[in-house]
């Protein structure tokens, strides 16, 4: 008994005290450094024996300014719109290709796999520039339209693999089953490969979705100032602006939107499931 | 006419011919089952049948119609798949509805036909629950209930009843015979279980290496067994090999290597000088002490190898002075008492000469 209880510990401690230290001790000095004042050069101003003249203490500046101009929301859900449509336009292209590697021979799945995460072996950044070296010459870029397209590129095999991964656990004689039962393809698909795919569909939404949220490099390589996004403005607070509480409380807000859209995406696919 | 007309179906898969050359045809509200090991050639005329795969030479009618250019969806045929098939996102109730929404049936009627095929299998209580949650015998008829809800002109069952334990299987055979019984819907049912068979059907089809051994009643291919093949596939059988010598008049002689000449009836008789067999089931064979006056044609001393009890019957193995072993069974109809025998018992062996079944082939 003892000795499971300390393998157990063995086993869940490193990750536990890693996650401790440097996930959930930032996250909460970011929700209290969201509700200090900035420093006059950058940083935070110190809690407590302000010099005179300075600001000390906590406020709730950054949240009035912030529910206080619709400029913000806007561009919070001009940030959604890109991560939906990114979201959206990776699961079609996906979709087919997942589906077609699953149907493959098990020594050609592998290697089909490997191509897909064959471009992580070059550097992010390089593979953003080269979008500008492909849209350039034909004057596409600094849109809207480069920025999905570099959005895309970057995280469709997020979505490939779990769907693959998902896919791939399909029975093929259910398939039989519903085509023996009078179901012609389509009805094939929609009925059966479709509904038990939904999971595959979720997890890979949620990798694309999430991570385009806070995307800053993308918008700023290939789009125009109007394609900005959250990751861009709280980029820019850190590292333009130097609002360090400013940018915080952005953070702080994209993680309430984040869990607020996951939340109401399961509940709406539980109340979907049990409809089905 | 005949419900379903196989005709001359031949499938190859590269150098293997899986299916060569096979006819037959199967009655309306026949239960008609392809026997045969695994390899037979059984599964893959059952998914021909059911539009799966296609015949390289040859023809499936139904109902007079070619099948060749109807698709696996438009066949009024079901198949019970060996592991079911349910669809695991689906509850009860909506897998057995699935046929019908995907004819198009009105919801209401559906409702009401589920219902029907939920009473017909005994599975009222479960309609909401999912695949996962029940036991292998209830998905069975969750399986069977929906391959029979919207009343196909034929039902096939592939091996459906492999999966389930010796004890559950034998309850959901009866229950596969009241079934048919209720709904007199043709089953073709498939499985390489010859006991199954033999219990089940009213004609079995006895496949091996992708033609039809022979096609006939259960008492008929255990009794009349046609060749070697048929008469070691289905039951326990003693053969005996020998050289004709003598044949006429409906009987003859088989002269058998260090054991004697073995007297057998037979229909047409066989050449003389040809090697046949004779084939004797466990159950023809007597057996008693090694004095005993037993009036039969063919009687030989042996002694007893082994014996295997089971309870209803006792299976004696016993060495015949040529070396071979002769299986013989003696039901244990008296209470408490398991064997007649010891090993190494002197005994006799005998059977009469109508008891025999004489092969060639």
């Amino acid at each position: 008994m003892g000795s499971r209880r300390t393998l157990r510990w063995l086993v869940g401690g490193p990750p536990f005290l890693f996650l401790v230290v440097f996930f959930l001790l930032p996250a909460l000095i970011m929700v209290v450094a969201s509700f200090r004042y900035p420093g006059e050069f950058g940083g935070l101003a110190p809690l407590f024996g302000a010099r005179p003249g300075e600001d000390s203490g906590l406020t709730a500046e950054s949240y009035r300014v912030f529910f206080g101009d619709w400029v913000y929301f806007e561009i919070f859900a001009k940030s959604f719109g890109v991560a939906g449509l990114t979201t959206l336009v990776c699961l079609l292209m996906a979709y087919p290709l997942a589906a077609l590697i699953a149907r493959r021979p098990k020594t050609e799945r592998n290697l089909m796999v490997l191509l897909v995460v064959l471009p992580f072996a070059s550097n992010f950044l390089v593979r953003v520039y080269a979008w500008m070296i492909i849209l350039g010459p034909f004057d596409l870029l600094f849109n809207r339209f480069a920025v999905i397209c570099g959005m895309v590129y970057v995280h469709l095999p997020f979505m490939i693999l779990p769907l693959y991964t998902n896919l791939e656990k399909h029975d093929p004689v259910l398939l039989d089953a519903a085509q023996d039962l009078g179901a012609n393809a389509w009805q094939r698909f929609w009925r059966v490969t479709f509904p038990l795919s939904l999971p595959g569909i979720f997890s890979g939404s949620a990798l694309v979705f999430i991570p385009v949220l806070g995307m800053f490099a993308i918008p700023e390589i290939l789009g125009g100032k109007d394609d900005w996004i959250v990751g861009n403005m709280i980029k820019e607070s850190f590292l333009g602006t130097r609002d360090w509480p400013f940018g915080s409380m952005l953070s702080l807000m994209l993680t309430v939107a984040v869990l607020a859209v996951a939340g109401a995406t399961s509940w709406l696919a539980a109340r979907g499931m049990r409809r089905a | 006419m005949a419900l379903l007309e196989i005709r001359n179906v031949t499938r190859r898969f590269g150098s293997l011919t899986a299916v060569d050359n096979v006819s037959f045809s199967v009655e309306a509200g026949e239960f008609f089952t392809l026997l045969g090991p695994s390899g037979c050639g059984k599964t893959t005329l059952l998914r021909m049948i059911a539009g799966f795969d296609l015949p390289d030479a040859g023809a499936i009618v139904l109902d007079g119609v070619d099948m060749a250019d109807t698709a696996p969806e438009r066949r009024p045929i079901h198949t019970v798949f060996q592991s079911y098939a349910l669809f695991p996102h689906m509850t009860v109730s909506q897998n057995i509805a699935f046929p019908l929404r995907m004819a198009g049936i009105a919801p209401a009627q559906i409702a009401a036909r589920v219902k029907e095929a939920l009473a017909l299998v005994h599975l009222e209580e479960k309609e909401r629950h999912y695949p996962h949650e029940l036991s292998g015998g209830q998905k069975q008829r969750v399986a069977l209930a929906r391959s029979l809800v919207n009343r196909p002109r034929l039902l096939l069952l592939d091996e459906p009843l492999g999966a389930l334990d010796a004890k559950l299987r034998e309850e959901m055979q009866v229950e596969l015979l009241e079934m048919q019984r209720e709904v007199g819907i043709t089953f073709v049912f498939v499985t390489h279980a010859q006991s199954e068979a033999l219990a089940l059907s009213d004609r079995i089809a006895v496949m091996n290496a992708g033609r039809v051994e022979q096609l006939d009643e259960p008492s008929r291919l255990y009794g009349i067994p046609r060749n070697r093949f048929v008469a070691d596939f289905i039951g326990k059988i003693n053969m005996l090999e020998g050289e004709v010598a003598e044949s006429g008049d409906g009987r003859v002689r088989l002269r058998v290597p260090g054991l004697g000449e073995i007297q057998a009836r037979v229909e047409s008789p066989p050449r003389a000088g040809s090697s046949a067999a004779v084939a004797l089931r466990p159950e023809q064979v007597r057996i008693a002490g090694p004095d005993a006056p037993l009036d039969m044609p063919n009687r030989y001393r042996g002694k007893v190898h082994d014996f295997l009890y089971v309870g209803d019957v006792t299976t004696y193995i016993v060495d015949l002075p040529n070396g071979q072993q002769l299986q013989a069974l003696l039901p244990n109809s008296s209470p408490g008492r398991a064997k007649f025998f010891e090993v190494g018992d002197p005994v006799s062996v005998a059977w009469p000469a109508e008891a025999g079944v004489v092969l060639t082939e």
